[in-house]
């Protein structure tokens, strides 16, 4: 470095910890180097969330959040998209990129969530890491709910129309809640402009301050590893970790090999194959929302299925509150009950690889559990389904509630002293 | 400063009541955020009741209106359809229209001010979906050798009967609402104001 750039340096270090940052999240941060392909995620999804940002941006500046309509009868909002697509030069790309973006969030946070569970990530000490990332969850959901409402489609409509009502089933203040949150009597044009609010505005800024609270609770305790030992327990004269490598160079160089293969197939689907078969863009959603007429098939967007599954699956009255009023906290439920992950495992092995049979197994069974749910969730009830789905939901449930007990009687072998490597 | 050194007590004092009025200002503040969330003066007064010409409905038909930006389903039952209820009234979760769903003037078996009109709000009171009509019987409808003709809601099964009484085990917890209405002339239905009101 030559003279001058580092007395600029030094001026900016006497004024802003810029060297002492770069160091303490980047250049010295030692992260185990035995790092594999599902730590390819959580660089993934900070990636997403800069193109969903950008693309956001640019969205915002053709679309409009008017409910009402045109003088040909399309509601303005949704004539704004079909506008966006077909008249804004690179329109069409932008709003792919969005749309696409969202269900490569889900898969690519579905992912390093699995990653977390492989691997006890969510052990002591990282418990503050996994509620913070249980929370960018539901502000990732929250956020795909609301930016599902703005094409102002069929889907968005009775999408909306369902999830709002969801609240107005909490006994006592169910009702005038639904009404806060809409805006209105009915889903209408209050209801577009306050989703339009909180989904650019609100939600993002708690998202971004999330994620900074994620990655600075990580840097604070370093990261896990497929092993699922502490790198920090051995350490160098120099009080570096033996089995820690600096996180750059080494692993941005491994993260942007993550990148490169990651938008080959992103790009692939947003070139190709946008609609995503009817997953990632919903075939009802290219006509414009109808108050008077529900789809003959209304599904969430897949992300959402296996929760909504959940929700379904609670077809009994308790304690003299409807089934509705169950179903919506079953659903609630399955979300926050992954926050307590950190609490209910009792194993002594943190890592799948030094775990039991019974925690493999359990593992197993939830994610098929997970996906069958999923499935079903797309489908139309019928009564098979539903026992189907209720079964499934009480596997889910019981990965999590039964865990205490499980992960305690499980056979674990020893885990290592240092990380293995080869 | 030290634990040890001695609390200036009415310093503490002036500090908590400073923080507590600071607190109420705060709260007093978020009001008006609030009470913005609420539906607008516009939004409240598009309640207008509406008129419905039921003249060109024939029998076995509905048609559909909207109030209060609701769809409101208007059918014109069959006597077969009417026959239908007394079948599914051991099958449906409240036969005698004990929950307050409806005006005192349709809680009857109908659930309606003729016999041979129901006028329902079609929104499923599960989840706020508009149910599907579902009119043939039998496995035609695909509901089953069983179905007498009604009603379901796609999003989540609920079944409901031709007078718009939910089916037991459903999820939707009550029977569809019937809007206050009444008959301005024979073949002419005000939706939104009854006599009462």
């Amino acid at each position: 470095m030559t003279t001058k750039s580092q007395a600029l340096l030094n001026w900016v270090d006497a004024r802003f910890p810029l060297t002492s940052n770069w160091k303490a999240h980047l250049s010295e941060y030692y992260a185990p180097k035995n790092f594999n392909f599902w730590y390819f995620f959580g660089s993934l999804a900070l990636m997403v969330l800069v193109i969903q940002i950008v693309t956001g941006i640019f969205l915002t500046m053709h679309y409009k959040p008017d409910g009402t309509l045109n003088a040909s009868g399309i509601p303005i909002a949704f004539a704004s998209v079909e506008y966006i697509m077909r008249e804004v030069p690179g329109g069409w790309l932008i709003r792919y990129m969005h749309s696409t973006g969202a269900s490569a969030f889900f898969i690519v946070v579905y992912l390093h969530m699995f990653r977390g569970f492989l691997y006890g990530s969510y052990r002591k000490p990282r418990e503050l890491i996994w509620v913070f990332g249980t929370l960018i969850f539901l502000c990732l959901m929250a956020e795909a709910f609301m930016g599902y409402l703005l094409p102002w489609g069929q889907m968005s409509y009775w999408g909306a129309q369902v999830i709002i009502n969801l609240f107005s089933a909490i006994p006592v203040i169910g009702p005038d809640l639904s009404l806060v949150i809409r805006g209105d009597f009915v889903i209408s044009d209050a209801t577009l402009n306050r989703f339009f609010a909180l989904h650019v505005i609100a939600v993002p800024l708690v998202l971004i301050g999330l994620v900074a609270a994620h990655i600075i609770a990580l840097h604070e305790v370093g990261s896990n590893n497929p092993d699922g030992v502490e790198i920090k327990k051995k350490k160098d004269a120099n009080g570096i970790p033996l089995d820690g490598i600096p996180f750059h160079p080494y692993y941005t160089v491994k993260d942007i090999v993550g990148v490169v293969v990651f938008l080959m197939f992103f790009t692939g689907v947003v070139f190709f194959w946008p609609e995503g078969g009817g997953y990632f863009l919903e075939y009802n959603n290219f006509i414009p929302a109808d108050p008077l007429k529900t789809p003959p098939h209304i599904a969430p967007v897949w992300y959402f299925t296996p929760y909504y599954s959940v929700l379904r699956a609670v077809t009994y009255p308790l304690f003299g509150l409807d089934a509705k009023f169950w179903g919506v906290i079953a659903m609630g439920a399955s979300v926050v009950v992954i926050a307590f992950l950190p609490w209910l495992d009792r194993s002594p092995a943190k890592s799948i690889r030094y775990r039991g049979p019974i925690f493999k197994s359990a593992l197993a069974i939830f994610i098929v559990a997970f996906f069958i749910l999923g499935y079903l969730g797309v489908l139309a009830p019928t009564p098979g389904r539903t026992l189907t789905a209720q079964i499934c939901s009480v596997l889910y449930f019981g990965f999590f509630l039964l865990m205490p007990w499980y992960s305690k009687i499980d056979k674990c072998k020893p885990e290592p002293e240092r990380v293995t490597f080869k | 400063m030290s634990v040890n050194q001695k609390m200036d007590s009415s310093r503490r004092t002036l500090l908590v009541a400073t923080s507590a009025a600071g607190g109420v200002a705060a709260v007093a503040a978020a009001v008006p955020f609030v009470a913005s969330l609420t539906p607008s003066e516009r939004a409240k007064a598009a309640g207008a009741p509406v008129e419905a010409d039921i003249s060109q409905l024939a029998p076995g038909q509905m048609m559909t209106v909207e109030w209060r930006g609701k769809p409101v389903w208007i059918i014109r039952r069959t006597p077969e359809m009417l026959a239908s209820l007394e079948a599914t009234d051991t099958l449906v979760a409240d036969p005698e229209s004990a929950k307050p769903m409806q005006p005192q003037y349709a809680q009857n078996k109908h659930r309606s001010i003729k016999p041979e009109y129901l006028v329902a709000i079609g929104i499923c009171t599960h989840l706020g979906c508009s149910p599907t009509d579902k009119f043939r019987s039998g496995t035609e409808s695909g509901l089953g050798a069983e179905w007498k003709g009604g009603f379901l809601c796609p999003c989540h099964g609920s079944l409901f009967d031709l007078s718009g009484r939910v089916f037991r085990s459903m999820p939707a917890p009550d029977n569809l609402e019937i809007p206050p209405h009444k008959y301005l002339a024979d073949t002419m239905i005000l939706i939104g104001e009854d006599d009462k009101a």
